[in-house]
């Protein structure tokens, strides 16, 4: 059964002021998720009343500072510490600020951009023989040398 | 102002089997503040998603964790089936409950020995692992594993359970209620397990909303949060009950596990009462090419599965929000107050699983 989740694109200046409509809402912060991509990193952050996931979504280059919400949400901390500490975004005010220490990984910021290798999704392959519009196949065969003649 | 020490709680300690340090600050006996420490054992299964395609990324899922090991591989796959628009046969979804909640069983019937364990009351604790045995013998005649089952897969499952075996299941799980109510009376009525638990390490409900628990410890503060009312897999043809206390401490914490035991037992015996005959997989077809948050109820509470895929058969990312990290933060409210001494029980009654969080 899917459950119906929404995704509403925000801007980062917008974040903490919605985050803070969803908790006069009654809305409970549930995680925060990111993903790297080529040059820039997604954040979600979802929250839940009711068992509704209502999700928004922030974009950030590698430079840019997002606001922290753990003034809102005091249990944000956690999982901003992991976002700095996995893919090296720079997360201000932070309640709770382990300065790298949430996640002594060998390797630093392991999901950050140059270090996750984006897979390839495969490029739609040239039309076989069989797969050609039939006229072409017909004039080939209209062209075709006569055996034996 | 009494002086304040600085007591080390973990990486190793008696009554936790995985490494969780926090740093206690104390007032004499009091503590004042908490900071909890993890990454021990980080093991960066999450970016295993780029070596391992979307279809063998399940045995990896599986493998997050040995007590919550099928309800890994279970989130993950649905989570891509949602992505790929998947109909799962309806027995699949069966199957998979039927083992979700044995899994929830032998997962609360280990946490209760082993807390029994940490009380001193060691006849409790083997009791509790002689009764987890038959569960596992469940599993390992149903999927060949004790611990890793291996048997969910994308599309359904990987093994099916004949009509003889099911009944055979409910048979033993009916001689098994009796034996584990007795030793929940025990537990329950147990004049020293009252009183190192009772109106210890509280948190209300309010509290427990706004730091974001979940599972037994949110539902032991009075909220009613079980993520199967949502109704996933089986689930929504099955009368789930989440159990609610409203005492909010450790007691109330072990009432609820003892009593959602029993309840997966109920539910365990319904399921297979309901199970349609049928196919128990689906051929898969494609790339997974999307994203998906999917919520399932692990025996420690709301667990995420998210993953994204871009149409290659390596997904983008996926990413596993586990209960005890959601738990981390109440966890740290809860310490702070506390006395020095009923600190292992606090943590022990919030049943941890390391395992998960350094997936």
């Amino acid at each position: 059964m899917s459950e119906p989740q929404e995704i509403t694109p925000i801007d980062k200046s917008d974040l903490v002021g919605i985050a803070a409509g969803l908790f006069a809402e009654g809305y409970r912060f549930v995680q925060v998720s990111c993903v790297t991509l080529e040059s820039s990193y997604e954040l979600t952050y979802s929250f839940d009343k009711h068992y509704r996931l209502k999700n928004l979504r922030v974009i950030a280059g590698p430079e840019e500072e997002i606001p922290s919400i753990s003034v809102i949400f005091p249990n944000a901390f956690l999982y901003e510490n992991e976002i700095h500490d996995l893919f090296g975004l720079t997360i201000r005010n932070m309640a709770v600020d382990y300065r790298g220490t949430l996640y002594r990984t060998t390797i630093r910021t392991p999901f950050s951009i140059g270090k996750v290798k984006i897979p390839v999704p495969p490029q739609p392959k040239a039309p076989t023989q069989e797969e050609k519009p039939a006229t072409a196949t017909v004039s080939s065969t209209i062209n075709e040398p006569q055996g034996g003649s | 102002m009494a002086h304040r020490n600085l007591i080390p709680f973990g990486p190793q300690h008696p009554v936790l089997p995985e490494p969780i340090h926090f740093d206690l600050v104390t007032e004499d006996e009091k503590i004042v503040d908490a900071i909890p420490s993890i990454s021990y054992v980080h093991r960066g299964l999450e970016s295993l998603v780029e070596k391992r395609d979307f279809i063998d990324y399940v045995h990896v899922a599986d493998r997050i964790c040995g007590l919550c090991s099928f309800m890994h591989s279970m989130g993950y796959c649905q989570a891509v089936e949602e992505i790929m628009g998947v109909e799962v046969p309806e027995r699949a979804l069966y199957l998979r409950t039927i083992w979700a909640e044995l899994s929830r069983l032998h997962s609360h019937i280990f946490w209760l020995g082993v807390a029994a364990d940490a009380f001193g009351f060691e006849s409790l604790f083997m009791q509790a692992l002689r009764l987890r045995e038959p569960v596992l013998d469940i599993f390992e005649e149903t999927t060949g594993g004790r611990v890793i089952l291996g048997a969910s897969k994308v599309g359904g499952v990987r093994r099916d359970i004949d009509a003889d075996s099911l009944a055979g299941i409910v048979k033993r799980l009916a001689k098994l209620r009796p034996e584990l109510e007795e030793l929940s009376t025990v537990f329950i009525t147990d004049y020293s397990v009252k009183h190192r638990l009772c109106g210890v390490g509280y948190i209300s409900k309010e509290d427990a909303y706004i730091l974001g628990c979940v599972g037994p410890m949110a539902r032991a503060s009075g909220l009613d949060m079980d993520m199967r009312v949502i109704g996933y897999s089986a689930y929504k043809y099955l009368d789930v009950q989440p159990m609610v206390e409203t005492a909010g401490d450790c007691y109330a914490r072990c009432l609820v596990r003892i009593r959602e035991m029993l309840h997966s037992i109920d539910l365990v015996r319904e399921a297979i009462g309901k199970i349609p005959d049928g196919p128990v997989e689906v051929k898969v077809k494609g790339f997974p090419n999307g994203e998906y948050m999917s919520r399932i109820e692990q025996p420690r509470g709301e667990v995420i599965h998210y993953a994204k895929g871009n149409g290659s058969r390596f997904l983008q990312r996926f990413r596993v929000r586990v209960p005890t990290f959601s738990n981390i933060p109440a966890m740290i409210r809860i310490l702070k107050g506390s006395e020095i001494a009923d600190v292992p029980n606090i943590i022990l009654t919030l049943d941890p699983c390391i395992s998960c969080t350094e997936r």
